[in-house]
């Protein structure tokens, strides 16, 4: 038996500001990751990839992370994920400096 | 202190140049990510988890007062207001956009300073004792021989792409405070027979993923002697070392895996072929930087005041008892500026903090400053007699916490707040540990202790030579920390132990505090540190108290 | 095909001989080939960043060969100055390689003995 694919968003960091992006549905680039796409299916999930990492003067080091839907769009699993749409704990910098939460 | 020769100055502003076009290549796509990478690599620029981080050098740690305030500059203008130091005698940015580097590495310029090699698989930014040209116990500065190395390993044709990042540091002092033993060559100054001054070349140390003291690969080298046997070794180590798994890459493994028999044979041969192209013009420059290096005419002045304050007010008392260190000159001491106020982030300062200390630098420092592996800042050479004046400033920016060597003086990396090899945080445990310890009041209590944190197994925080190591993992998905207990960080340089399972993050200072109520239990008297009493007896009695769960059951 | 990168820009292939050797990046020292009667020595660079290739060109100098002596494999411009001052009189690079790195960027880098530390430091 396969093993069930766990959803993905393609993330990556802004080659000009490095900052973290997704990618979306539409193909653009978010620094919010409930606007990112929630891949759940391995090839497509291989597909966007191929995508972003295509995209050489816009984006640095895109690859797969693992992602789980939630009520305002996808959510981070692993903490290293969710610390990247927050920003550092010993600073309010980064994503927390401009949020509106 | 030395200032750029012309040639200095035209190759550092040669090499901005060259990045700010690699830049521009990059960004126009002349240069693929592949190929930029090593490029901004060797010119220090990272991009790590929320933003790019700028690495700049600071080499031998040593800095005056106008470069001070240029680092202030740089992080108002283009960062967030603050830098990062690091256990390498770097101060890291960690904001940069990257159209904005080439612009910062022009600001360095300025001030003489830039940011090569501060990474890449090349030899990185040397260092050197923080108390260099000012401590008691010094046989020579070693800061000269530092500059040498510098020029000589800048832009060094043959080892910019090295099988992997190489470190050297350097002590003139037999108290080791440069971890020597932990770099890829370590060096020590040593009297010769005639009473010559030489270098003891230690070779193979480093922390990481497999921790490695360095082992002595020639008692005694002539300083005439010094540039072609380093370049014996890293042409050996170019040749010789792995390029099939980073992980075994470094020259510590290079010279286990072959024995140091065969390695120093194979240095040796390498040194017999190429000392002769070096026909001592290394030595003229190096007379020069020796000069740059003479000490600032220090003043014969009473110690007025000093004993008084101390005796009027037990603040500066507490910390002239934990930030002095004994000079060689009659009436001055060695400060140690903590950048450690509790519950700070281990190693920041804010461009206010910068500014300040480039004044009090110049005001009673003879305008120098330096940066301690510890992450701290020192003022080498300052007047007893202006240790109260200079106590009461340091404090109206939150610099004179009186914590050096204590349970909050703690090494940190950044962690995963920010680096992308990064499996756990570090600064956040670190807060924690000494805001805890302060607020139990327990910090003088337990006395002289070196915690050190790194937030993954590449042990940028030391945690291997910490007393009290924590090392942050990545667990199924969860942070997790090691302890490890008994490392040592000086001449008696020695790897800790992990003593058990690891420790969930709101679960390490409780363990910590059981470890240290365990040593005031059992030291055997106030005098004994943590270290002394863990030589002493063992990890047993700590192990106990790290897990009583397992303590209680084996005693069932 | 190839491009061959020499301080005056780029230049097609021009050696016609039949007297050239060829040196892997992993050859030790002491296995390198005798070279007397070589006219050209091409030392592989399988990666940009194998460095191996510059000390190579080192003990080949240091063996005494003076003849024509080439880097060729994925060597980028801006390694040109180190592949130049470890010896090698020219660097060979792929048609692709030098369709995205134009002679410009090469010759950049043509002022190699210029700011170079090391020299300063033997000569």
């Amino acid at each position: 038996m396969a093993r069930a694919f766990t959803p993905k968003v393609v993330t990556a960091n802004a080659l000009l500001e490095g900052d973290v992006i997704y990618l979306t549905a539409d193909g653009r680039w978010t620094r919010d990751h409930h606007e990112a796409e929630l891949i759940e299916d391995e090839a497509h999930a291989q597909l966007r990839l191929l995508k972003a990492e295509a995209q050489r003067l816009t984006v640095v080091g895109a690859y797969l992370a693992d992602a789980k839907p939630g009520p305002n769009g996808p959510e981070p699993v692993h903490f290293r994920e969710i610390f990247r749409t927050r920003g550092p704990s010993n600073y309010a910098h980064g994503k927390q400096e401009t949020s509106h939460v | 202190m030395y200032n750029y020769s012309d040639f200095d100055e035209s190759f550092v502003r040669t090499r901005a140049a060259q990045f700010r076009g690699q830049v521009e290549r990059r960004i126009s796509g002349a240069l693929t990510e592949d190929e930029f990478r090593p490029l901004r690599l060797m010119n220090g620029l990272y991009l790590q988890l929320h933003a790019y981080m700028l690495r700049v050098a600071i080499p031998y740690g040593t800095l005056s007062s106008a470069q001070m305030r240029q680092l202030a500059l740089i992080a108002d203008r283009w960062d967030k207001g603050y830098g990062h130091f690091t256990t390498r005698q770097n101060i890291q940015y960690n904001w940069p956009k990257l159209p904005d580097v080439p612009d910062m590495i022009d600001a360095l310029a300025d001030v003489q300073m830039h940011a090569i090699q501060t990474s890449g698989n090349t030899i990185r930014n040397v260092t050197a004792d923080h108390f260099a040209g000012a401590a008691a116990d010094e046989i020579e500065d070693p800061r000269p021989i530092a500059e040498l190395i510098r020029q000589w390993s800048t832009d060094h044709p043959e080892f910019q792409f090295l099988p992997r990042k190489f470190k050297i540091g350097v002590t003139g002092s037999p108290n080791d405070r440069a971890v020597v033993k932990a770099h890829d060559i370590g060096l020590r100054a040593v009297r010769g027979g005639s009473g010559q001054i030489g270098y003891e070349v230690i070779v193979g140390g480093g922390l990481g993923r497999t921790p490695m003291i360095g082992q002595v690969i020639r008692p005694f080298v002539k300083k005439e002697d010094l540039l072609p046997y380093l370049e014996a070794i890293v042409s050996v180590y170019n040749l010789w070392g792995r390029r099939d798994n980073k992980y075994k890459a470094r020259i510590k493994i290079t010279v286990f895996e072959n024995g140091m028999e065969a390695f120093r044979d194979a240095v040796e041969e390498r040194f017999r072929a190429i000392r002769p192209e070096f026909t001592g013009i290394d030595q003229v420059l190096l007379k020069e930087i020796e000069a740059a290096f003479a000490p600032p005419a220090f003043r014969n002045a009473p110690e007025d005041g000093f004993e008084a304050a101390r005796a009027k007010d037990p603040v500066f008392r507490s910390w002239t008892d934990t930030s002095l260190a004994a000079h060689r000159a009659p009436g001055y001491a060695i400060v140690t500026v903590s950048l450690k106020a509790h519950g700070a982030t281990p190693g920041d300062a804010s461009s206010a903090q910068m500014r300040l200390l480039a004044d009090l630098a110049e005001k009673y420092g003879h305008g120098e400053l330096r940066i301690s592996h510890e992450q701290n800042v020192v003022l080498p050479h300052v007047h007893k007699s202006d240790l109260p004046a200079l106590h009461a400033a340091l404090k109206t920016e939150g610099l004179a916490t009186a914590n050096i060597g204590l349970v909050s003086d703690i090494i940190a990396c950044p962690g995963m707040d920010y680096c992308a090899l990064a499996t756990a945080r570090s600064i956040p445990v670190a807060q924690e540990i000494a805001t805890h310890f302060k607020a139990i009041g327990l910090e003088e209590e337990i006395g002289q202790l070196k915690i050190k944190i790194s937030g993954c197994i590449n042990a940028c925080g030391h945690h291997h030579v910490g007393h009290i190591g924590i090392l942050g993992l990545d667990r199924a998905g969860v942070e997790n920390y090691q302890i490890t207990l008994g490392g040592d960080a000086t001449e008696k340089a020695e790897i800790g132990d992990k003593v058990g399972p690891g420790f969930a993050y709101d679960q390490v200072v409780p363990a910590i505090e059981r470890l240290l109520r365990a040593y005031l239990d059992i030291r055997a008297d106030r005098a004994e540190t943590f270290i002394e009493t863990f030589r002493r007896l063992g990890p047993e009695p700590f192990k106990a108290a790290l897990y009583p769960a397992e303590a209680e059951r084996d005693a069932a | 095909m190839s491009v061959i990168v020499r301080d005056d820009g780029f230049h097609a292939e021009d050696y016609a001989g039949d007297r050239s050797v060829e040196i892997a990046s992993d050859t030790l020292p002491e296995a390198l080939p005798d070279l007397t009667g070589a006219d050209l020595v091409r030392v592989a660079f399988p990666a940009f960043s194998d460095g191996r290739g510059f000390t190579l060109a080192r003990h080949i100098r240091a063996a005494g060969y003076s003849g024509r002596l080439r880097a060729a494999g994925h060597v980028i411009a801006d390694q040109y100055a180190m592949a130049r001052r470890s010896g090698f009189d020219e660097v060979e690079i792929s048609n692709d390689l030098a369709s995205r790195q134009p002679a410009d960027q090469w010759l950049y880098r043509a002022d190699w003995r210029a700011h170079d530390y090391r020299a300063r430091l033997r000569a």
